[in-house]
């Protein structure tokens, strides 16, 4: 079984990017991203941005809302340019859609109208796989995201965790380098997160691709993460760097909160996040008031 | 219940699926509307089933009464009027005559052909008309919706074709193609094209930009998009408009030949009105209503099978 299932990676990871790493470093130089707003404003999402992720680095990205934490992964990812600075994967600068970057996004986005194997298989597919090998490779992968027998549901047949599992299972067919991921779990309730956190890590630990993780929760990024971004609120810039050296592996997200050291980081990042929410905080109020 | 429990399961990537392993349940996965939602309908208590069916039954016996009843009165009342002359018959038809005026036009055919002819004759014009306008509205709405450009370009002078009384072409396509089929098939496309033009553009940008963003991600070049998100995504609009669109077809085909055919039931239509005669126009009237009732069916047909995805009625939702 394992030797199938690794025949069948290394076949895919040929597919996808021929003998290139399996993981890539991700650099963010002085990045800026301004918009123009409807008004005529010239809006600054993120200013000056600089952190890196290390090859097959867990790294979690926090924030108050709306400090651009989000607007930053989409230059990672290509979808996005930044207005200056540069932004590199791999050592070669981003332009246009990067490749070997998979993307796992707050709400959803699975094709309601296709089953869950065949939402899986997209990937493989658009990447110019037969349709054969890119259903092997789909079976493969709701297997080992535990959603065997479930090939043939469609979304809405499935609960919350169930369709953030086909998710993962769909960004990580790919076999990306880097897993991009804007709040994933943000819309389940507690538990059903944690079970999906320890998930994550489980799955991560095999591919080890490098991840960046968008997250609110605080807890969430020390429990999972090697290193804490942490963001102003807007316009966002980068406040402070955390490298957590809690042991590998973790196992069970809801048990390491207990431990001494991983508390001593809670509050140290907590500290320098504190003045950030509480900053954007009072300028919301402020426009309500 | 049984959903939560699949959640708690650990991943367990080398060994056999987990979900079979640990789980425990063999059965079919919990829909996540779960049973609750249809418990009082479950297997087991039988007289609560059958009270539910005796109620369902009562109620569709109740709708059907109505319905009835409200039939008996129109076509009743007309024809309880019409036969005491408070309205005259002449003028304005009668259910009997009009049963009657079918009946003749069928046995004795009209003066260019027996009347099941001039019925294909009609619904050749309307479907090949459908068929070509419907495909014309889906790649002009698609290509127009996921490209900015052409539709900033396009789009005024589609409001500005949109805004001319389309049915006046009519009048053109009988002295561009005289009175064959082709001007009719022509005037029938014209209409169905911008109904499902509209639509499927509207749908095409009511596609979920995320979802997009995703498939860009994961390599989707922009062929791949439309194939496999824009299309399906738009295709909820697309077929509601083609309801719409087809009742569109049969009045297209129908104007056309009214203003210049040789054949068809637009030209039964005219010379009934020629010579005065209601219960004609009422006839051709009653067999237009029925191809449209079919047309209606099969659409709806092809709506459930092309839609099959989306979550139907509560009834076939669990499958336990």
């Amino acid at each position: 079984m394992t030797g199938v299932t690794s025949l069948l990676s290394v076949a895919a990871m040929s597919l996808t990017h021929g003998a290139s790493p399996h993981s890539a470093r991700v650099e963010l130089n002085g990045v800026s991203k301004r918009f123009l707003t409807p008004s005529g404003d010239v809006f600054t999402a993120i200013q000056d941005v600089t952190f890196a992720v290390e090859p097959g680095q867990f790294c979690a990205l926090v924030g108050p809302t709306g400090c651009g934490k989000s607007t930053s992964l989409s230059l990672v990812s290509g979808l996005d340019k930044p207005s200056s600075g540069t932004v590199s994967v791999g050592g070669t600068e981003v332009v246009g859609i990067a490749d070997g970057v998979s993307f796992m996004f707050q709400t959803d986005a699975l094709l309601p109208w296709k089953s869950v194997l065949h939402n899986v298989a997209l990937g493989p597919i658009f990447r110019g796989a037969s349709k054969r090998e890119a259903q092997a490779s789909a079976r493969d992968w709701l297997r080992r995201v535990g959603l065997a027998g479930f090939e043939d549901r469609y979304p809405h047949q499935l609960s919350g965790g169930m369709r953030k599992r086909v998710a993962m299972a769909a960004a990580l067919i790919n076999e990306p380098r880097i897993l991009i991921m804007d709040e994933p779990f943000g819309a389940l309730d507690v538990q059903t997160k944690a079970i999906m956190s320890n998930e994550l890590l489980a799955l991560w630990e095999q591919v080890r691709c490098s991840v960046i993780f968008i997250t609110h929760d605080l807890d969430e990024a020390v429990a999972l993460a090697d290193r804490v971004v942490v963001m102003t609120s807007s316009p966002g810039t980068v406040k402070d760097i955390y490298d957590i050296d809690l042991p590998r592996p973790r196992g069970d997200v809801q048990e390491i909160r207990f431990q001494p050291r991983f508390v001593e980081l809670q509050r140290q990042i907590w500290s320098s996040l504190r003045d950030e929410v509480e900053r954007a905080y009072a300028a919301t109020a402020g426009a309500m008031a | 219940m049984n959903v939560k429990l699949e959640d708690e399961n650990p991943i367990n990537p080398s060994g056999p699926a987990a979900w079979d392993a640990g789980g425990g349940t063999s059965g079919p996965p919990v829909s996540p509307r779960g049973p609750g939602s249809v418990g009082s309908a479950a297997p087991g208590d039988g007289s609560r089933s059958n009270l539910a069916s005796k109620l369902r039954w009562q109620g569709r016996f109740k709708v059907w009464g109505g319905q009835l009843l409200l039939a008996v009165v129109i076509i009743g009342g007309w024809q309880w009027f019409t036969a005491e002359h408070w309205v005259d018959p002449f003028t304005f038809g009668q259910p009997t005559g009009i049963v009657h005026r079918l009946y003749t036009l069928f046995r004795d055919g009209t003066a260019f052909g027996s009347y099941p002819e001039q019925i294909l004759v009609t619904l050749q014009e309307a479907v090949y008309g459908f068929l070509i306008g419907a495909a014309a509205g889906i790649l002009m709405g698609v290509s127009l919706g996921t490209n900015r450009y052409l539709s900033s370009v396009i789009s005024p002078y589609i409001k500005i074709v949109n805004a001319i009384p389309r049915i006046v072409l009519g009048s053109i396509f009988v002295v561009a193609f005289g009175f064959g089929i082709t001007g009719k098939m022509l005037l029938a496309a014209v209409l169905v094209f911008f109904v499902v033009f509209f639509n499927a553009f509207q749908g095409v940008r009511e596609v979920d930009p995320n979802v997009i963003a995703n498939a860009r991600v994961l390599g989707a070049k922009p062929l791949h998009i439309i194939r496999h998100v824009t299309l399906p995504s738009a295709m909820t609009w697309i077929i509601a408009s083609l309801h719409t669109a087809f009742g569109f077809a049969i009045v297209g085909a129908l104007v056309a030949e009214i203003l210049g055919s040789e054949k068809g039931l637009g030209l039964v239509i005219t010379t009934a009105q020629g010579t005065f005669d209601a219960d004609g126009v009422f006839a051709v009237m009653l067999t237009v209503a029925v191809i449209t009732l079919v047309a209606e069916f099969i659409l709806t047909r092809l709506e459930r099978r092309l839609l099959a995805w989306r979550p139907q009625s509560r009834s076939d939702a669990p499958a336990i």
